[in-house]
């Protein structure tokens, strides 16, 4: 197997150690990128959704308008106008900031987390509305609290609920981060044109990244069906 | 406290929604032990005069008085009348426990799980002494063996009597029940009314709308009778069964094919 390997890699000029190093560079920014997203978005996602469900038209207005936007906008432009943006921002050139803000990782952190945000919110959101009625009148009558309901009954459920949708959110985001290269992020996609602007073979470079894509796919899914035998086992038929 | 003392006390209850008034004046006074049975036909106003006792609808106007604390209610800016105090009804909430027609259980949660979130959540009990106490309710209602089903898992009586058990480990002073059989097959019936026969039997104070005659005339200490609303006929179940004042109680117990 290693030596088969080591021939397959003597017998072209691309997939070489440097190369493969240069992928595995990328895979790892890809995957920093992706999940810190993914976190910040949730914990961003979480208390809107939450306060979207309250029914205050001035607190769930402006939320709704957030989300609006960064549904209604490409994640390409959105990526564009925060990279450019923070440049515009008065001083911060001075700053402590500009430290962290002229690696162009950050702003396109910001702007996939505040992305992901937005649709995570609306599918929480979602399956908060879809939390039983007799369910929340039980949660009520037996004496508890508007934040004992919400975290032991409503959202307890409504995660449950959104895990399917949610996990669709999470693969979105992991194929949307190849926009990153085009701030001159080399993640799994900037190696790839790295490497296919060196050697000029395009399909090698890029199918080969396409694969590492598939792969990393392939490994969410499994944790999410994962995830859902263990969370969703009340809504499925009993086998026994 | 006098042993006489009433656990719960409804007085003069309305409930309007909109400009239909569903409860025009219903009074209810359990003392401990009482099982009072609330019968009236569809849209009487006996289930929503049941869910005013908790609070689940707030009575338009009326008082409600548990265990000699009574409800404290003030007018918000809307001009609606609401609780003057959530702590106040959610301890209230936490004395008398509920039984749905639907059942109502937490669907996330395993069957010994939902009975045991509301002692730990709301009466601040140890999990473990929670534990203890819902295995022996399992044992009680017959369902020790399902305690790690999940409800959808379940017959809808098992899933009744589970959400029995969760009334029970609240130790309630009265126990609310909303035609807990209606929502259950007629070979189902039979094993809840049997759990609810003997919960009466040990003096558990309870309040139950039904239309399970046979059950309301056996175990009731007293038996309303309701009617657009208002309370038609009330007393002793050999005296409204047998005995009706009411033309419509008679009309209600005529056989009707």
């Amino acid at each position: 197997m290693f030596e088969s390997l080591t021939e397959l890699l003597n017998q072209n000029d691309i997939f070489t150690v440097a190369t493969l190093l240069q992928y595995w560079d990328g895979l790892v920014t890809t995957v920093q990128l992706v999940f810190l997203s993914l976190v910040v978005g949730l914990v961003i996602a979480i208390p809107l959704a939450i306060l979207q469900s309250l029914n205050n038209p001035f607190i769930s207005k402006p939320i709704w308008l957030y989300v609006y936007v960064f549904r209604g906008t490409p994640l390409l432009i959105q990526l564009y106008i925060i990279y450019y943006g923070i440049t515009y921002i008065d001083g911060i050139q001075e700053s402590f900031w500009w430290h962290i803000f002229k690696d162009p990782f950050y702003p396109a952190l910001i702007a996939f987390a505040l992305n992901t945000a937005a649709y995570t919110t609306e599918i929480i959101r979602g399956s908060i509305a879809q939390t039983s009625r007799g369910e929340i009148e039980a949660a009520k009558a037996y004496g508890m609290s508007w934040w004992q309901m919400t975290r032991r009954i409503v959202l307890p459920s409504a995660f449950r609920r959104a895990l399917p949708a949610y996990s669709n959110e999470v693969i979105f985001m992991l194929h949307a981060s190849a926009i990153a290269s085009v701030v001159t992020i080399v993640d799994l996609t900037g190696a790839a044109q790295n490497i296919y602007s060196r050697f000029y073979a395009p399909f090698e470079a890029f199918t080969f990244v396409a694969l590492i894509y598939l792969c990393l796919t392939f490994l969410l899914v499994f944790i999410f069906r994962k995830l859902e035998a263990r969370l969703l086992a009340h809504l499925r038929p009993r086998t026994h | 406290m006098s042993p006489d003392q009433p656990q719960l006390i409804a007085d003069d209850i309305h409930k309007t929604f909109g400009d239909l008034e569903v409860l025009k004046g219903v009074s209810v006074n359990a003392r401990k032990g009482d099982v009072i049975s609330m019968i009236g036909s569809s849209g009487s106003g006996k289930s929503t005069f049941l869910r005013c006792i908790n609070l689940l609808e707030i009575p338009t106007s009326g008082e409600i008085q548990v265990h000699g604390e009574q409800i404290q209610f003030k007018t918000n800016r809307l001009g609606e009348r609401v609780p003057a105090n959530n702590k106040q009804v959610e301890k209230m909430r936490s004395r008398l426990s509920m039984v749905f027609q639907s059942f109502n259980l937490w669907s996330h949660m395993t069957v010994l799980e939902n009975i045991v979130e509301a002692p730990v959540q709301v009466l601040g009990r140890s999990r473990r002494e929670a534990k203890e106490y819902a295995e022996d309710l399992l044992n009680k209602v017959g369902l020790y063996e399902r305690r790690d089903y999940y409800p959808t898992h379940m017959s809808g009586g098992q899933q009744q009597r589970a959400a029995i058990a969760r009334a029970l480990a609240m130790d309630p002073d009265v126990m609310l029940f909303d035609e807990p059989t209606s929502a259950l097959d007629p070979e189902l019936v039979g094993e809840v009314l049997k759990v609810m026969r003997g919960l009466a039997e040990e003096g558990r104070t309870m309040i139950v709308v039904t239309h399970e005659m046979a059950f309301a005339r056996d175990v009731s200490s007293e038996v309303v009778f309701l009617h657009q609303g208002k309370i038609e006929e009330r007393g002793a179940p050999s005296k409204v069964f047998d005995n009706p004042d009411s033309e419509r109680m008679k009309q209600f117990l005529a056989p009707k094919y």
